[in-house]
């Protein structure tokens, strides 16, 4: 699984860097704008009383999910997906969660918050941020072998796992997520 | 031109922004946006300017290889991305203490920086188990339906809310 991802990285580099810089500031313009660069707006989120995150992620991924997946029926691009386990995608998500909340930033919105002047994002969390991975790195070969190949299921995409066409499960998504941000508005959140 | 000096898009204007985005990322770039791999590949590159070129053999970083990728410029990117829109809106502003932590935990910036680089602690090692971010898996996973950043985005949310409620409501 993990030889598998370094060789798609390895290929993946290779796409021009100049193209990252341009879709990077794309992308923290656009959270800048959304909010998404501020620790009130995200810790707003996590308590439940300002839904600005879920409502940009849900609308991002409902967009980004019919334009790559039409894009896929037509042939013009590949999926590119993370292979996960149990033991990695849980346990893993729930320690980023609860950093998620101590440190109000995520690794994307914690640039945009650099670069929208946070002190704290840049001399308490970039720091943080980057001897976190580095403790990771060190572990990683204990790690590897144990607790990160629990329940491997490698890289599939729900419609894979149901063993069913891809617009049998993106069609419920989007209408889902459609009606979930229609109630959120609803209920006025 | 109004529109790019306005302080807030509807989240709804943003959300369908980065998931266009996310179109060209695959056609163009064959590159789904995502953050965490170039902070770990910082934390190897600035190991590496004090313990040499033995640090690139960890196997963590045999795996992910210490460069400057198209992810790292993404990340880049968005530090002048924000800035600009920041600037242009004149929403730039310096600031040690963010309101809403201040309302509660109070105005001392040490405290705020000491909470933000444990909180950065368990981000950076969490996004690495987990094999991405709210990015990476939360957004570009999730809508490509990757099993995985299903998984993780939810428990992501789960650890957060539960985190964030025990920090506001118990410590707080």
């Amino acid at each position: 699984m993990q030889t598998k991802e370094s060789e798609n990285k390895s290929i993946k580099d290779k796409s021009p860097l100049i193209w990252g810089l341009v879709f990077g500031i794309l992308f923290g313009f656009l959270l800048q704008k959304g909010g998404a660069t501020k620790y009130d707006v995200i810790i707003g989120q996590l308590l439940l009383s300002d839904f600005t995150v879920l409502k940009i992620m849900l609308s991002a991924v409902l967009t980004g999910m019919i334009g790559i997946y039409l894009m896929k029926t037509m042939g013009w691009v590949r999926l590119n997906l993370k292979s996960g386990s149990m033991g990695s995608n849980i346990i893993g998500g729930l320690i980023f969660g609860l950093g998620f909340a101590v440190l109000g930033y995520c690794p994307g919105t914690i640039a945009g918050a650099i670069g929208n002047g946070y002190l704290d994002a840049l001399v308490g969390g970039l720091a943080g941020i980057l001897l976190g991975t580095g403790i990771f790195a060190e572990l990683y070969p204990m790690l590897k072998t144990s607790i990160l190949k629990k329940g491997d299921f490698g890289n599939v995409t729900l419609p894979q796992l149901f063993k069913v066409n891809d617009w049998v499960v993106v069609v419920p998504v989007a209408v889902l997520i459609f009606f979930l941000l229609l109630g959120l508005e609803r209920t006025g959140l | 031109m109004e529109l790019l000096t306005e302080v807030r898009w509807t989240p709804y204007a943003v959300g369908i922004g980065i998931g266009i985005l996310s179109w060209f990322s695959f056609l163009i770039s064959k590159e789904p946006i995502a953050c965490s791999t170039s902070f770990a590949r910082t934390s190897g590159g600035m190991e590496r300017l004090f313990r040499g070129k033995k640090v690139e053999l960890k196997p963590y970083y045999q795996e992910i290889k210490l460069v400057v990728g198209w992810q790292g410029m993404l990340v880049l990117g968005i530090v002048i991305g924000s800035l600009i829109s920041a600037l242009l809106s004149g929403d730039f502003h310096w600031q040690w203490v963010p309101s809403r932590w201040a309302f509660t935990f109070g105005n001392s910036s040490v405290l705020r920086v000491i909470v933000a680089l444990i909180g950065g602690v368990f981000l950076g090692f969490g996004a690495r188990w987990a094999g991405g971010c709210t990015s990476g898996h939360g957004i570009s996973g999730t809508l490509q339906l990757a099993v995985s950043s299903w998984i993780s985005a939810i428990c992501f949310f789960i650890g957060g809310i539960l985190m964030a409620q025990f920090l506001f409501k118990v410590i707080g």
